[in-house]
């Protein structure tokens, strides 16, 4: 007969993903698991490996601009600013005022709607379906403005170097307003709905803890650190654009864990409604191109431009040999940065936990891989 | 129409195929098994059709909570769509899965199913009159809670024999919830029986409806902390959300049934809404007064109809929370068992104990 000196447990190997329900993607996690404790998380990568940087030096700079959309799909506007911001540094270029205004409302909607969609799936990683709906719901109202302005909801290729694809239609503004006006009280009903939820904040609190050395160490961005406490924010801190004219707060959160970043993404929203009503109210008139070359052949060099991304600091860096096409480009993206830090996040969290981290940290699997 | 017009006839007709069948040679145990069989199989075809219309209604709910309209297309409001489901499901391939225990995997589910199904048998349809229990048992509420305690066993089967860790991790997380769960339970469903004196169903609800509504328990002050205490544990036992851990969808994939396809999975699927189903009708039973109107004896709608409308508003309640609430962790659930409800289980039996005593 066994004694009970011969029961042993052991720690077992679970495979998260590539095909799981919430990994966002076809991100792998190879955990190693104590019961319901996870000792050990690897994240593998590459599965969505696009060679969206090695298509670049076959591409010249203005057929490339289709591309840029393409790898952080949910923040689209924002990879085509970071994307014709460095080719213009490159050039030289000078856009015209109104051109810039409608880039930064544009990234900003863009913000909004991929917070709203940040928001939905942390629902549904704790379990919550309803969020999801209701975020889809106010994220139809930007997209449908995204489309009618430049014919696509998701990939936009709206923005063009030296200027845009075409300005925006009459009822743009009209409709804008609006919506900012529906918005914050929206975003009151999500958060009575999630964040406000007792099981919610229960089980987003205290897990996931990031420390403000831990996110220098990994380099994490964006609201990740901002729930950390330091206020780090490309807008401000490099002021491009027409940022520094505008007048809007950087949100942090001092504790560092899963339920600080969530706070600070659902003010980051209000801020971004900040920033659009301040936009629309100072839209300039007036063209919105200028006359750039048709064949497109800046100096030698490089460029290195940064722009806030809902995710961190989104980065283009371009070399050009003097040709037509960029001799190498390489995206600095805020999603492969802050995927880095997951496994210290994990280790000792709850299985269940691990879902709600990920969320909060908040990736796309395009992104990360590119 | 006058329900017991509906049951004097069958109660006839039964009659009369027992007579025919006796008259004709037929043993009288074959004649028993016969006649307790039919009783039986009309109970499960209840249950799945209830099923399939709590499956409709979950769908109806979660659409309008979440600003859509769920199923439209079949039939008016979409009401055949459940039905079209689980022909279509008919048709799925039985998929085994490498390596699985292949009984473990079979016995899984109709274990799970089976289990519930017992459990309808003790529950009082309508007066004695009429339609009774299938069985009054004197013990019926050891008897509820003992089988239906046997699903686990089918749920860690399942998990077990699926052969995938995700499973494993589901099942195990099903067998400590519903453990847990069960005991603030009984200490619930002991304050009912410590005020009515009785373990048997049928007299429990004659007990409350002796002195009209205000006779129900739901009603009674010292049984509110049950009461709610039995709400929560209800949504546990039919690990529904909050408390869906064992099939978290988005931890887990699909828990225990993760590696079921076909029949098999459906008949979790149905045994998971009859469970629900089963936890309103025991909640009326126990609380609401089962079969008896509010509206006092005069009332020409049938008690079956009674108590299909409060099973049905525990049916939405728990809906309700499903669409509405996030997910417990596994330990904030057992923190919740062991932590919260069994004291106030303690606590709520004490208040009985003190009311049955003094009142």
């Amino acid at each position: 007969m066994e004694t009970r000196s011969d029961l042993r447990t052991e720690e077992l190997l679970i495979n998260m993903g590539p095909q799981h329900p919430s990994t966002h993607g076809v991100l792998r996690l190879v955990l190693t698991i104590d019961g319901e404790r996870v000792v050990q998380a690897v994240p593998h990568i590459g599965y969505l490996h696009s060679s969206m940087e090695k298509i670049a030096e076959a591409k010249t700079y203005r057929q490339y601009m289709p591309f840029a959309d393409r790898y952080d799909y949910l923040n689209a506007m924002g990879n085509e600013l970071a994307y014709v911001r460095a080719v213009e540094k490159l050039c030289g270029i000078e856009v015209t005022p109104r051109c810039e205004y409608i880039r930064v409302i544009m990234a900003e909607m863009n913000r909004i709607a991929s917070h709203l969609v940040y928001f939905g799936t942390l629902g549904l990683d704790t379990g919550s379906w309803s969020p999801f709906l209701y975020c889809f719901r106010e994220r139809e109202a930007i997209i449908q403005l995204f489309e009618d302005t430049s014919g696509q909801r998701l990939l936009y290729h709206y923005f063009r170097i030296g200027g845009l694809r075409n300005d925006l239609p009459s009822h743009f503004c009209d409709k804008l307003a609006e919506f900012l006006d529906y918005f914050p009280a929206r975003i009151n009903e999500y958060n009575d709905l999630l964040t406000n939820n007792i099981i919610f904040q229960r089980r987003m609190q205290g897990i996931g803890y990031l420390s403000p050395e831990l996110c220098r160490r990994y380099s994490v961005t964006g609201p990740n650190i901002r729930g950390a406490g330091i206020p780090y924010d490309i807008r401000r801190v490099v002021g491009y654009s027409v940022y520094p004219e505008l007048e809007f707060d950087i949100p942090t959160r001092p504790e560092g864990d899963a339920y600080a970043r969530h706070l600070v993404r659902v003010e980051e929203m209000r801020q971004s409604v900040r920033i659009l009503k301040q936009c629309l109210e100072k839209l300039p008139e007036g063209e919105i191109n200028v006359k750039v070359p048709r064949r497109l052949k800046p100096v030698v060099g490089e460029v290195y431009e940064r722009v806030e991304s809902p995710r961190g600091e989104l980065a283009c860096y371009l070399i050009s040999d003097g040709s037509e096409k960029p001799w190498r480009l390489h995206w600095r993206a805020p999603s492969f940065y802050n995927l880095q830090v997951l496994p210290e996040l994990l280790k000792g969290a709850y299985v269940a936990d691990t879902v709600a981290i990920l969320g909060s940290i908040d990736i796309v699997l395009p992104d990360v891989d590119r | 129409m006058d329900s017991s017009l509906i049951f004097t006839i069958g109660n006839a007709l039964r009659t009369w195929l027992e007579g025919l069948c006796r008259a004709h040679g037929v043993p009288t145990l074959v004649v028993d098994i016969l006649a307790w069989g039919t009783g039986a199989v009309l109970v499960v075809v209840l249950g799945l059709l209830v099923a399939l219309f709590v499956i409709w209604l979950e769908r109806k709910v979660a659409g309008y909570i979440q600003t859509r309209l769920g199923p439209t297309r079949v039939g008016p409001v979409g009401i055949f769509q459940t039905a079209m489901d689980a022909l279509k499901i008919l048709q799925k391939e039985d998929i085994i899965p490498r390596g699985a225990d292949y009984w473990l995997h079979l016995a899984g589910p109709v274990l799970y199913f089976t289990a519930l199904v017992l459990g309808f048998a003790v529950i009082p349809w309508d007066v004695k009159a009429t339609l009774a229990a299938t069985v009054d048992l004197n013990v019926g509420l050891i008897y509820v809670i003992g089988v239906t305690s046997v699903g686990v066993l089918g749920v860690v089967m399942s998990g077990w024999g699926s052969n995938n860790k995700w499973s494993l991790l589901g099942a195990m997380r099903a067998a400590a919830q519903i453990i847990s769960y069960d005991v603030p339970l009984l200490l619930a469903l002991i304050c009912v029986v410590m005020v009515a004196g009785t373990l048997s169903l049928t007299r429990i609800v004659e007990l409350q409806g002796s002195a009209g509504i205000l006779g129900w328990y739901v009603f009674k002050p010292y049984l509110w902390l049950p009461f709610i205490i039995f709400v929560i544990c209800g949504t546990a036992e039919v690990n529904r959300t909050p408390f869906d851990i064992p099939e978290a969808e988005s931890e887990l994939v699909a828990g225990f049934h993760t590696e079921y396809s076909g029949m098999k999975f459906a008949l979790f699927f149905l045994t998971e809404f009859d469970h629900m189903w089963f936890v309103g009708l025991l909640g009326a039973t126990l609380f609401l007064g089962g079969w008896y109107s509010p509206l006092g004896a005069a009332d020409p709608i049938p008690g079956f109809v009674w108590l299909m409308i409060k099973s049905f508003i525990f049916v939405l309640v728990l809906q309700w929370f499903r669409w509405t609430l996030p997910r417990l962790r596994v330990d904030q659930l057992m923190g919740l068992a062991w932590k919260f409800l069994i004291p106030a289980g303690f606590v709520a039996l004490a208040i009985v104990c003190v009311a049955v005593l003094f009142i």
